[in-house]
């Protein structure tokens, strides 16, 4: 009878404990699956909050002004009158100036690495570069305002000035007074502070190219650039196009490096060389300066908004081109 | 063109080889010019860096604290502050980054629309410009409370780390072989036990990679530190309350107009400058010895 009891319970407590370390396997699991999901949701979220803050702080200036908004020419904190056509158009300009002489500097450089230099530099040079892309976007800036703004002020400009002054389509060019900011000169700082990341990208897709296809073409007696042409570029395409548009990416959200060397004006106008005003330059420059609640304030949420959509619209083209080449 | 000249035995070589021969040389020509012209570039950025750096770095940039122009001040608040900083928002990012990660590797399969949406999220949130990041934080957690704060500095800098960690997470616990996950469950193990003292175990060194270069890529952040901690010219240990940085110090040091100011920006530049290398460097050399 003692016995009976005795037992009684102890079966019981075994059999409550096997289903606890039962629950114990599972319950943890569930919790460990709820726990990362959870911290995948708070992603999800602060992507989705930052869209909707822009979004939802930039209505008023979208209210205010219409859709047409973002192809309005005016900034004019007096008379509290926005556009943003201004900084759309130096955001774009400067980027498509840095990528387009970014592009040979990157793929002349990659196509050295990997076709032409000794095995031992090719390895330093592309480890330097590799470490040069993460460099600081600041040091670029710094480097910009002390080094090219006094180089293009003092030598390019009156060069320019002097010797095309009435060259008829240059002229609207390289209108301006010789301030060494501008246009050109972001973008020049901008082609440099994304040159070596591209090189780095475009480095390691041409590495990853089995060498049979190389050995072939050469062994068909193909030149190098024969087989860079017609072999290594259509095989990396893909790769090449992803390094573009990611390098592009970057020179569209850029601040530190541009906001040093543009001048900071907001004019719309074809001269390169007159003092502008980038997205990014222009909320880092006048957000401090615009209090909560103001028209400027949203302005410039609307601003960033429309940022926020130019560089998802170049993620996204990069990833439909690249499954387009797939 | 030397090669189209008709050689002394009436051999001619096929004009369309002599086209393919002179754009190799081009192309050659071409190649070396661009890698010559980016090299020295670079090396102008590293020595414009070096010089005007060193010539700004003694012991005082690095004991004293920021300071009006003409005292001899340092950068001394400027670097702690960063240091906090980046510790506070690696802090936050590491567990989040590593939590996502585990979830896109171990539970988001290619069928899981979630996960997928998910993974494109944290691609996005990659390449969203840094100033962005900065005004997103300032609506939440600086315009409510009426004041800038460290903290809201800190959570700038988590959200740009995160997805650096998650795709290194990720990518590296793919690399774990599913014969390793399957000895760990026939031996009884959870699965959280499974992902957590086997996976991330045998991918920690590339994980902790992930962690470095999001270390590495924050540190030199300005843009999202300008609306959220803002900078101060003092010692300031409160995370409640504005804090100096490095980054921030070197932006409103390079364009004033006071020599000593520049010169410290140069000095706090290649101090950046020097962290950064010196993370991006280790890893390099953790990742060709693991």
């Amino acid at each position: 009878m003692t016995l009976a009891t005795a037992t009684q319970p102890t079966e019981d407590r075994d059999r409550a404990g096997a289903s606890r370390s039962g629950n114990r396997r599972s319950g943890p699991d569930t919790a460990f699956h709820l726990l990362v999901a959870a911290s995948a949701l708070l992603v999800l979220v602060v992507l989705g909050g930052l869209v909707l803050l822009m979004g939802v702080g930039g209505s008023q200036a979208f209210r205010v002004f219409g859709p047409g908004f973002a192809f309005r020419d005016v900034w004019n904190p007096v008379s509290d009158d926005y556009g943003a056509w201004a900084p759309l158009f130096g955001t774009i300009l400067s980027t498509l100036i840095g990528v387009v002489i970014a592009l040979p500097l990157a793929f002349g450089t990659a196509f050295w690495l990997t076709a032409m230099a000794p095995p031992r530099i090719a390895a330093i040079v592309g480890t330097a570069v590799q470490l040069l892309a993460a460099v600081p976007s600041i040091i670029f800036g710094m480097w910009g305002f002390f080094t090219i703004v006094p180089f293009m002020a003092r030598t390019v400009q009156p060069f320019l000035t002097h010797h095309f002054r009435h060259t008829p389509g240059l002229r609207f060019i390289i209108h301006g007074a010789p301030f060494g900011t501008g246009l050109m000169t972001a973008g020049l700082v901008l082609a440099v502070m994304i040159a070596p990341f591209m090189t780095a990208v475009m480095r390691d897709v041409f590495a990853a190219m089995p060498n049979m296809l190389r050995e072939s073409a050469y062994g068909l007696g193909a030149t190098r650039w024969d087989v860079m042409w017609k072999v290594v570029v259509p095989w990396s395409r893909s790769g090449m196009i992803g390094a573009i548009v990611l390098g592009m990416g970057r020179a569209l959200g850029e601040t530190m490096a541009v906001t040093f060397v543009i001048g900071n004006v907001t004019a719309v106008g074809w001269s390169l060389f007159a003092p502008r005003s980038t997205v990014a330059s222009l909320i880092a420059l006048q957000f401090p300066e615009s209090p909560a609640g103001s028209l400027r304030l949203s302005a410039l949420l609307a601003l960033g908004f429309i940022l926020m959509l130019l560089s998802f619209a170049s993620l996204a083209l990069a990833r439909m081109l690249r499954r387009d080449t797939k | 063109m030397s090669d189209t000249a008709v050689s002394s035995t009436g051999w001619k070589p096929n004009p369309r080889a002599a086209r393919r021969r002179s754009a190799d040389h081009l192309a050659t020509a071409f190649g070396m010019v661009m890698a010559g012209i980016l090299v020295l570039v670079l090396a102008s950025i590293l020595w414009t860096l070096l010089s005007r750096g060193l010539a700004g770095l003694s012991a005082a940039t690095i004991m004293k604290p920021m300071g009006p122009p003409g005292s001899s001040s340092g950068l001394a608040n400027a670097i702690m502050g960063s240091l906090i900083q980046t510790f506070i928002a690696l802090l936050m990012a590491t567990p989040l980054g590593l939590g996502c990660g585990i979830y896109l590797s171990e539970y988001g399969s290619d069928t899981n629309k979630f996960a997928s949406c998910v993974r494109f999220v944290s691609d996005v949130l990659m390449s969203v410009p840094s100033i962005l990041v900065g005004l997103f934080v300032y609506q939440v957690m600086v315009a409510p409370f009426g004041h800038f704060s460290a903290l809201a500095g800190s959570v700038a800098l988590a959200i740009l780390a995160v997805p650096i960690i998650v795709r290194t997470t990720e990518d590296m616990l793919r690399l774990v072989p599913t014969a390793m996950r399957e000895a760990g469950a026939a031996l009884g193990a959870t699965r959280w036990r499974v992902t957590l003292s086997l996976c991330l175990r045998s991918a920690k060194t590339g994980v902790l990679t992930g962690i470095l270069l999001a270390l590495a890529r924050v540190s030199g952040e300005t843009a999202p530190l300008l609306f959220t901690s803002l900078g101060n010219q003092n010692w300031s240990f409160s995370l409640n309350r504005p804090m100096a940085s490095l980054p921030v110090t070197i932006y409103q040091y390079a364009g004033a107009s006071y020599e000593d100011w520049v010169q410290l920006a140069w000095a706090g530049a290649l101090l950046v400058t020097m962290g950064v290398l010196a993370i991006n460097i280790a890893v390099r050399v953790s990742a060709r010895r693991g």
